[in-house]
């Protein structure tokens, strides 16, 4: 299990390499679609990165919920723990 | 009486012979189509890479593009038709049910009576032909085999379809496949998942449509962003796989030829197989759209015309579609 920190720093690396987003704007207050730029396919991406580097299942209803980075953050974090 | 059947057995190794491709020549830009789709060109490229496709016309069937594709195969592999024993024709646009395309596209051709059928495997189509026909010649059942893809998508595309319409388009490759001194054919890896029949499929079947008061074609449906999840990932360990299985790694290959299904799905592939910089990866989608079962081999020619790609390169192909179907082997290029 990792921290909030430790989360969000791989998070970003992995919506890096995606996306094309500098890692270091990848906030928690961001949001995917409108600050971050990512679009629908991107976010599948993201997604299933997120569940291998993570050990994680995001559900497609699931992923609708997660506007912000943190609210990511925080969905990984909670499965994990689940 | 207890009778002895006899058995067969062909070439040790086999490898494509020539390859051929037609493109039809109505060129149909993203400007065409967006107004029915309420979208736009910058949104089309930037969901699928796509700036244009080709459209058959009227003339340009299943059968005449599956001929003239298969023309410049054999003419590159130096073969006459009468030295074809086989015709396989992958397709899902032929839309006449019975009897199949390819003893037609055999006759028409010139082959002595050649066997000859149509698969039925969608995208995955192309790369279930070149598998058949390796060990059909390997197992001594045929010499030389043409395996053609070929698609006429336009005529089962819902133009009002925000999922499709800008999607799909037609044409036409083929390959000769024979006997060969060393291997030019890897082992097929290859498999379907039914439990997703109905992310791509034809929206309902003939008799449900005719059976409406106003009979329409039953059109193609997606689920693109299920087809993009399991595309993207799910086959990228399917080429994976068959680098494997033929013994070759990413710094051995030369070309990645995946069906054209989506920019997006290509690339994400290729981040997925960490291919290096040098390997030239087929993006003819952009100028070509998705021809399903033609896809494979009109990306390899594009490859091969543009000089990215040369004869014995090594080439990994991957084809992935309805069904779900799928199919990946490692190939020299001819």
């Amino acid at each position: 299990m990792a921290d909030t920190s430790e989360i969000q720093a791989e998070l970003a690396t992995i919506v890096e390499e995606v996306a094309g987003v500098p890692a270091s704007t990848v906030q928690p207050d961001k949001e995917f679609i409108s600050d971050l730029d990512v679009d629908s396919l991107s976010m599948v991406e993201i997604v299933v990165a997120a569940e291998e580097k993570f050990g994680v299942r995001i559900p497609d209803d699931e992923v609708k919920n997660l506007r912000t980075v943190g609210d990511a953050v925080a969905y990984i974090q909670s499965a994990q723990a689940a | 009486m207890s009778a002895t059947i006899a058995s067969t057995s062909g070439a040790p190794h086999t490898a494509i012979l020539g390859l051929g491709a037609y493109r039809p020549s109505r060129v149909v830009g993203n400007a065409e189509l967006v107004d029915a789709i309420d979208s736009s060109d910058e949104w089309i490229q930037q969901r699928s890479g796509i700036k244009q496709r080709r459209f058959a016309t009227e003339d340009e069937t299943v059968q005449m593009m599956s001929v003239a594709a298969s023309r410049a195969a054999l003419e590159q592999a130096g073969l006459a038709a009468a030295q074809v024993d086989a015709v396989i024709v992958a397709t899902v646009t032929h839309l006449m049910q019975t009897p199949a395309v390819a003893p037609a596209v055999a006759h028409e051709l010139g082959t002595e009576h050649a066997a000859a059928f149509d698969v039925s495997a969608a995208c995955a189509g192309f790369c279930h032909g070149v598998a058949l026909a390796s060990d059909m010649v390997r197992g001594g059942s045929a010499k030389n085999v043409l395996v053609v893809g070929v698609e006429r998508l336009s005529d089962i595309l819902d133009l009002s379809d925000r999922g499709t319409a800008f999607i799909f388009a037609d044409g036409a490759g083929a390959v000769v496949v024979g006997p060969a001194d060393e291997p030019g054919i890897g082992p097929v890896v290859w498999g379907s998942d039914g439990e997703q029949l109905d992310m791509i499929r034809q929206r309902e079947d003939w008799r449900e449509a005719l059976a409406a008061d106003d009979p329409q074609m039953p059109f193609l449906m997606m689920e693109g962003k299920a087809v993009f999840r399991w595309a993207a990932f799910e086959m990228a360990k399917v080429a994976q796989a068959a680098l494997d299985r033929a013994g070759v790694g990413v710094d051995d290959l030369d070309a990645f030829v995946p069906h054209q299904a989506n920019m997006r799905i290509t690339d994400a592939m290729a981040r997925a197989l960490r291919l290096p910089e040098r390997v030239a990866i087929a993006r003819d989608i952009a100028e070509q759209g998705n021809t399903s079962a033609a896809s494979i081999p009109l990306a390899l020619e594009r490859l091969v015309a543009d000089g990215e790609v040369k004869s014995g390169d090594t080439a990994l192909l991957v084809g992935f579609g309805a069904g779900l179907a799928y199919a990946a082997q490692v190939v020299k290029v001819p």
